[in-house]
């Protein structure tokens, strides 16, 4: 049952991620990226991560993604891309090779070691209570600071993404001297 | 039977080969955006991987930073892209090669 569960999830981890690199319309691979994330999600699962697959699906596929499409459909580049013009020539069978070689290097050197060092440094993952449990207690007692300075980060990127995305007059002026298409967007905004 | 954790890791680590090479391959922005959150995953199963093989909770700790470095990073990135790419057609990254737009 592991094992099904494993393969299962595995496969659909691995042909979303082809799919999202193979895909030639930016909205199938936002598509895609949902179905590896889902499948990574049935991985924290299996391996009891329960809290952490729930958020990987609320945050992920539940925001990360959706912002992936606004931001798609948005910028209005929802059409298919040629993959055939190739600005550099070999870039893809060049990066292709280096990526199965530096995965065949990776495996080489994990193999018979693949996890070192003391185990439960920052407290058991398994035995007594649950798993939110667990990691909460980490979460507000080992990694408190930590904890906090997210929070700061966060502030600091919605500020930045509304920085970001608010038009000043002057780039306004410059929209007026571009395309229609630009002005389109004024006027879905 | 568990899966042994080598499996988990072996396939974290080629979630991760193929969001580098989609990394080095793909021209559209957003595609390549979607790259970077497949090497982010790949490392955060790695993480509850090392998790569950060394019995601690330090590992799901940091897929839980992860995530939200993730999003604020997704935030700022998307508005970023929006800003440079508002005015052009398609969302080529060899469009933006110049500082001044």
């Amino acid at each position: 049952m592991d094992w099904f569960v494993f393969v299962a999830a595995g496969a659909a981890v691995l042909a979303g991620a082809l799919g999202v690199i193979l895909a030639r319309n930016p909205v199938h691979s936002a598509l895609m990226l949902v179905m590896t994330l889902f499948g990574v999600a049935v991985l924290f699962v299996a391996q009891e991560a329960d809290f952490l697959a729930a958020v990987q699906v609320i945050v992920y596929a539940g925001a990360i993604v959706v912002l992936f499409l606004f931001v798609i459909m948005l910028l209005g580049v929802d059409r298919a891309e040629k993959l055939g013009d190739e600005p550099l020539h070999g870039q893809r069978i060049a990066a292709t090779i280096a990526g199965v070689l530096a995965l065949a290097e990776l495996l080489i050197l994990a193999r018979a070691q693949w996890a070192t060092g003391q185990p439960s440094v920052a407290g058991p993952a398994s035995g007594e209570g649950s798993n939110v449990a667990k990691l909460a207690r980490s979460l507000f007692t080992r990694y408190f600071l930590a904890f906090e300075v997210t929070s700061v980060l966060l502030v600091i990127a919605v500020i930045g993404a509304v920085v970001l995305a608010k038009r000043t007059r002057e780039t306004s002026e410059g929209f007026a001297d571009a395309a229609g298409r630009a002005e389109g967007l004024e006027t879905v905004e | 039977m568990t899966v042994a954790g080598e499996w988990y890791l072996t396939l974290a680590a080629m979630l991760f080969t193929i969001g580098a090479v989609g990394l080095l391959v793909r021209r559209n922005v957003l595609v390549m955006f979607m790259c970077v959150e497949l090497m982010l995953n790949a490392v955060n199963l790695t993480f509850v991987t090392f998790a569950r093989m060394l019995d601690d909770i330090g590992g799901q700790s940091v897929v839980f930073f992860v995530l939200v470095v993730a999003a604020a990073e997704v935030v700022v990135g998307l508005g970023i892209i929006v800003s440079i790419f508002r005015r052009r057609i398609d969302t080529t990254a060899d469009d933006a090669s110049m500082l001044r737009g």
